[in-house]
């Protein structure tokens, strides 16, 4: 980075550290905190899309529907998560490359399976075995949103089926009274009001997921916490220019004070989001906010 | 206009040829010298500088992936890679989930590292890698085995006294030891375990395991072999005599 750098064995401590922070490996840590952030930021809300079909399929008045959704959310929430992620990526990967297997390669005869391996022609691998390393990053990126959106959703379906459930009955009977159809209840009356029940759960669901991100690895996405215990692990001098002891509990600590000011940001932002939600509704947040703009 | 034409015709035909031969090498990447990641972020070791000129000697486009330990076979068998490049010993467990190429490492020395002199090894607490060689041996040896997912956590468990030795490639070890200023300690001699170190292959990836084959024997006749051997592992280190049997220095 620093035209000093070509000899570190040589420099004070503090010229030392601006070119140990800054080495290629340093930049590959950094990079994975803007991984993190952005895996966050697609997850989250293609969770809750997850989370709303399956509430809404739970909660349908046509029974196939009904148990789809039910059995999604049991189905999910009962295995544990460190499962899912070995097995059900690897999986779904393979379910992917079956499909094109078929489409792409209609006349192929060996079989798919023989003994431990998984054989696909060359045409139907996922991605290519051709195409660029970046590829094969995005596209394991985008396995790991999958899995963390079915896995989170799941939960959030539960949390949102919960929410629909305990807007008063008397506001849904009000709007069948009114002449509102089914439909029309649904999105006019229940889901603005649920929100208010639903966001402690989901907002615990969000403090999970911000945690649940070294699992990333598990998928072969290089996340923080692989990073931290990668730089932080001892180096000796024969295969780094820095050769340092076990510094994993610095990495950890700084690890420590992200996670911490992730949450507390996030704590400030859901405060602000049930004031918002909680204006005019039928609850004691509710009635509080209305005591003070009365008073 | 028409050379033009052409010229990109061929360009793209001899791509598309070339490209068509990308093999992927998966590694762990933590476990010098043998893999690891260097100061710029790029995987280096041993075995990054065989697996360049296995691919060079027979004619492959190849790309490295890192991959964690764990999953390292899984990952292999339903096809995200197609070698492990990894220090990883053959062995008849392994070998029957996948197939090996011939050693391209002389079947490996282990050995114990201890805090302390006096640490007896059959009946303390001995830390090792999950799913290696070294953990199977301590399970036999009637210590009380600790496992770890990396190979720097099973040291760190003998410097913070969770446990009494380490057993780990000794070629791993001496560097570290080296440098821990008398702190750690081998404890006992060397102990011979596995079948070398190779590359693994899917079964049924029987025609790329013979291109290894040979690029690898090649490797051992003319010496190029031995000469990355001791860049890596110094003078002490085993070698290959021109008809790939073992030599020992």
């Amino acid at each position: 980075m620093f035209s000093y750098c070509a000899d570190p064995d040589t420099l004070g401590t503090f010229r030392w550290f601006s070119c140990y922070l800054t080495n290629g490996v340093h930049w590959s840590f950094y990079l994975s905190f803007i991984k993190v952030l952005a895996l966050l930021a697609v997850t989250a809300p293609v969770a809750l899309g997850f989370g709303f079909a399956g509430a809404m399929a739970a909660r349908s008045h046509f029974p196939p529907l009904s148990w789809l959704g039910k059995a999604y959310i049991a189905i999910v929430r009962g295995v544990p998560d460190i499962a899912f992620f070995l097995f059900f990526v690897i999986a779904l990967d393979q379910g992917f490359e079956w499909i094109r297997h078929k489409i792409l390669c209609p006349d192929w005869t060996d079989p798919i399976r023989q003994g431990n391996d998984f054989l696909v022609c060359q045409a139907a691998k996922m991605p290519l075995g051709t195409s660029p390393e970046w590829v094969h990053e995005t596209y394991g990126f985008f396995l790991a949103v999958i899995t963390f959106s079915i896995v989170f959703g799941a939960f959030a379906a539960n949390v949102l089926f919960g929410g629909m459930r305990a807007v008063p009955h008397a506001q849904l009977e009000t709007a069948e009274a009114y002449g509102m159809t089914r439909r029309q209840t649904f999105w006019r009356i229940l889901v603005p009001q649920m929100w208010v029940y639903a966001l402690p759960g989901l907002s615990n669901l969000w403090m999970v997921l911000i945690k649940a991100t070294p699992l990333l690895f598990l998928l072969g996405v290089e996340d923080i916490v692989y990073w931290a215990r990668e730089l932080g692990g001892t180096k000796t001098s024969r295969f780094t220019q820095y050769p340092h002891g076990d510094w994993r509990m610095w990495y950890f600590l700084f690890l420590l004070i992200f996670y911490l000011g992730m949450t507390r940001f996030s704590e400030i932002g859901l405060e602000k989001l049930m004031r918002r939600l909680s204006h005019g509704q039928a609850t004691s947040g509710g009635e509080l906010l209305r005591k003070e703009t009365t008073a | 206009m028409k050379n033009l034409i052409l010229t990109t015709a061929a360009l793209a035909l001899t791509a598309g040829i070339a490209m068509a031969d990308t093999v992927r090498m998966g590694t762990e990447g933590a476990y010098p010298p043998y893999n690891f990641i260097n100061d710029a972020g790029e995987i280096d070791g041993f075995e990054r500088e065989v697996g360049d000129e296995l691919c060079k000697r027979a004619g492959l486009e190849c790309e490295w992936v890192k991959n964690d330990w764990d999953s390292i076979i899984p990952n292999l068998v339903s096809g995200n890679y197609d070698t492990i490049i990894a220090g990883m010993s053959i062995t008849n467990e392994r070998d029957e989930v996948i197939d090996f190429t011939q050693d391209y490492y002389p079947p490996t020395a282990s050995a114990y590292v201890a805090a302390s002199d006096g640490v007896d090894v059959t009946s303390g607490v001995v830390a090792a890698q999950t799913a290696t060689i070294q953990a199977g041996h301590v399970a036999a040896s009637g210590a009380t085995l600790v496992e770890f997912a990396t190979p720097e956590e099973t040291l760190a468990a003998v410097r913070n006294g969770e446990a009494d030795a380490v057993l780990a490639d000794r070629d791993y070890l001496v560097p570290l030891v080296e440098e821990s200023g008398g702190e750690l300690v081998f404890i006992g001699d060397p102990v011979p375990l596995g079948g070398g170190v190779g590359m693994g292959l899917r079964e049924s990836d029987g025609e790329l395991r013979g291109k290894f084959d040979a690029a690898i024997t090649s490797m051992k006749a003319d010496g190029s072999l031995n000469e990355m051997l001791i860049k890596w592992f110094g003078e002490g280190i085993g070698t290959y005599a021109a008809d790939g049997s073992v030599v020992t220095n």
